[in-house]
């Protein structure tokens, strides 16, 4: 089973949640794809058993074998390709490395690269298998970074994806193929705002889910008013407390500090089973 | 490391030699960007707001612009196959390297990057490409000055263009009614939005909070504004929520010669004002958390001269 964990707003708490239903449940695999700013190690503290590098193909032109013709640039619908004469400019940050203009070079001067553009990493903690990637600073595309990512998920095993912010590419990539979406809120207006857009995403995507809000007890009530309206089911309420507040600034999961916590998400965990069911 | 050129004197020079851009980003998201940026913008004089976290914007609920003009965004264009010519050989399927199409053949959208391989490996001229509008750019007006700004449909992809969009909106504005400066609201992470709203821009504030996160966010952010040759400037939100943190911080920053140009404490108020509409410095202005913005803003203009 697949679940991935989103929020829109950035911040919300999608790795305290993540974290700490993995802690809590043990045996999972859980796959860290905000691959931009990924945290969720800094939390578990993993040893790294295992880094691979992410390459993506880009094209490198043969300049004896083209004639400039502009095919390839042509095609590109990137502009990643650029005749000027006598010469083909590569702009490889442009690249959605499709692989189209080797198949429209008439001469078959195009050929592919590897390039480096981030790296995955393994470790094992606490029954927990730790998968995250990281994007090199400076490379735009993180969606075959996530990719790789997701490309480890073991199928026997409850797999919890923490997915980055926003609601655009890496966000699909990320949540695409999940069974359920938790999606990580905080009653405040940017919050739900950008909540609404989340069940937008998972409208269009067919993935159902439910609610679960973060820092209860601050902001408003307009969260709780938009879920009951949607007939969004609020799974789970984490109330703020300095206390947890002080631990995740640390770099504790709070069910280590506060155990009493872990039935909670064991609890969230057998509601969403039954949720799956019906 | 080598010696940092000061804030805002970065080698980005262009048309607009006296128009200067500056970009609030954090890396990890939630630290406090909009509600920093929008303080700014009441603050500020002569100035262009741009919200440039097109795919979860939020700047608009503290400043309410009302839109004068909108703009389509065509993002990606999406493969289509007409049924009536296919003649479901595969190869489409077998070319596509975003696994956009499956076993039924169908285009899955939200796969389909537009590439165009389909296109040109079906034997029979059954797949073309069309034009999808991804999302809407808008200039607006508000009680602080002009805003560019834009909101990607969900679950669209090219968020790095409408960014580039919002921004090109935002230099002809500032030429137009002879502003100074372009204060951007950057999206969280490092990738393509974030690299689209730095590319050349004066300077660059990381607003970060002393959590372990926020300093692995921070240092992440700092290297991609290195990478790009933006002078840096940093912010510390809620600094009293962990000192020692926010120490390791400033011990961080005076290593790599980066100034730490505010320490902001926690206080709800802000989350208050939030709720109410309304920024921190209009909500609450003799707040300690509206004092400190303001100096903040002062620094930042002060090191701009």
């Amino acid at each position: 089973m697949i679940l991935s964990i989103a929020s829109g707003k950035g911040g919300t708490g999608k790795t305290t949640v993540a974290v700490n239903l993995a802690l809590s449940l043990k045996d999972v695999q859980l796959l860290d794809c905000d691959v931009e700013e990924p945290n969720v190690h800094l939390l578990l503290h993993p040893k790294i058993n295992e880094e691979k590098s992410v390459y993506v193909s880009t094209p490198q032109v043969n300049e004896e074998l083209c004639d400039h013709c502009g095919k390839c640039s042509e095609f590109c619908e990137f502009n990643a390709l650029f005749i000027i004469p006598e010469k083909v400019l590569v702009f490889t940050e442009l690249c959605h490395s499709c692989g189209g203009c080797l198949l429209v070079c008439p001469k078959n001067a195009i050929t592919e690269k590897n390039v480096e553009i981030g790296v995955v990493k393994k470790g094992v903690i606490e029954g927990v298998e730790l998968v995250y990637g990281e994007l090199n600073v400076g490379k735009p595309v993180a969606v075959p970074v996530i990719k790789d990512v997701k490309k480890q998920i073991k199928n026997n095993k409850i797999v919890i994806i923490d997915s980055p912010p926003g609601a655009s590419c890496p966000v699909i990539e990320s949540v695409h193929g999940s069974d359920y979406c938790l999606l990580v809120s905080e009653p405040t207006p940017f919050g739900l705002h950008d909540l609404k857009i989340m069940v937008q995403v998972l409208e269009g995507l067919n993935i159902p889910f439910g609610v679960i809000v973060n820092r209860a007890g601050i902001g408003d009530k307009k969260i709780y008013d938009y879920c009951e309206e949607k007939d969004v089911p609020i799974l789970l309420e984490i109330p703020f407390q300095r206390r947890i507040a002080e631990l995740y600034s640390r770099g504790i999961p709070f069910v280590v500090e506060m155990p009493e916590w872990k039935r909670e998400f064991r609890l969230l965990m057998d509601d969403i089973k039954e949720r799956m069911k019906s | 490391m080598e010696k940092r050129v000061p804030f805002t004197h970065g080698r980005h020079k262009g048309a607009y030699e006296k128009l200067k851009q500056i970009t609030i980003l954090s890396g990890k998201g939630g630290t406090g960007k909009t509600t920093i940026t929008a303080s700014f913008a009441v603050l500020a004089h002569d100035i262009v707001m741009v919200d440039c976290d097109v795919d979860a914007p939020d700047l608009h609920m503290l400043l309410h612009p009302q839109i004068m003009k909108t703009q389509e965004f065509k993002g990606p264009k999406l493969a289509v196959i007409d049924r009536t010519k296919c003649t479901e050989c595969g190869l489409c399927q077998n070319s596509c390297r975003s696994d956009a199409i499956n076993d039924s053949l169908q285009i899955d959208p939200f796969s389909c990057e537009g590439c165009g391989v389909c296109v040109i490996v079906c034997p029979e001229e059954a797949i073309s490409l069309q034009e999808r509008i991804s999302g809407y750019a808008f200039i607006s007006k508000t009680k602080y000055g002009t805003m560019s700004h834009a909101r990607l449909n969900p679950g669209e992809a090219n968020s790095g263009k409408l960014v580039t969009l919002v921004r090109h909106n935002a230099r002809q504005i500032a030429q137009k009614e002879k502003c100074s400066l372009i204060l951007i609201d950057g999206p969280p992470g490092i990738g393509c939005p974030v690299i689209a709203s730095v590319s050349g821009v004066d300077g660059g504030l990381v607003v970060t909070e002393p959590t372990m996160s926020g300093i692995h966010d921070l240092k992440r952010a700092l290297r991609l504004l290195d990478h790009f040759h933006i002078p840096p400037l940093v912010c510390i939100n809620k600094h009293d929520i962990n000192r020692k943190n926010s120490e390791k911080i400033v011990k961080f920053c005076e290593k790599t010669d980066v100034k730490v140009a505010g320490k902001i404490p926690f206080n709800p108020i802000m989350t208050e004002a939030m709720v109410n509409g309304k920024t921190v410095v209009e909500y609450s202005p003799e707040s300690t958390v509206s004092h400190e913005i303001k100096r903040l803003w002062e620094t930042l203009l002060h090191v701009r001269a």
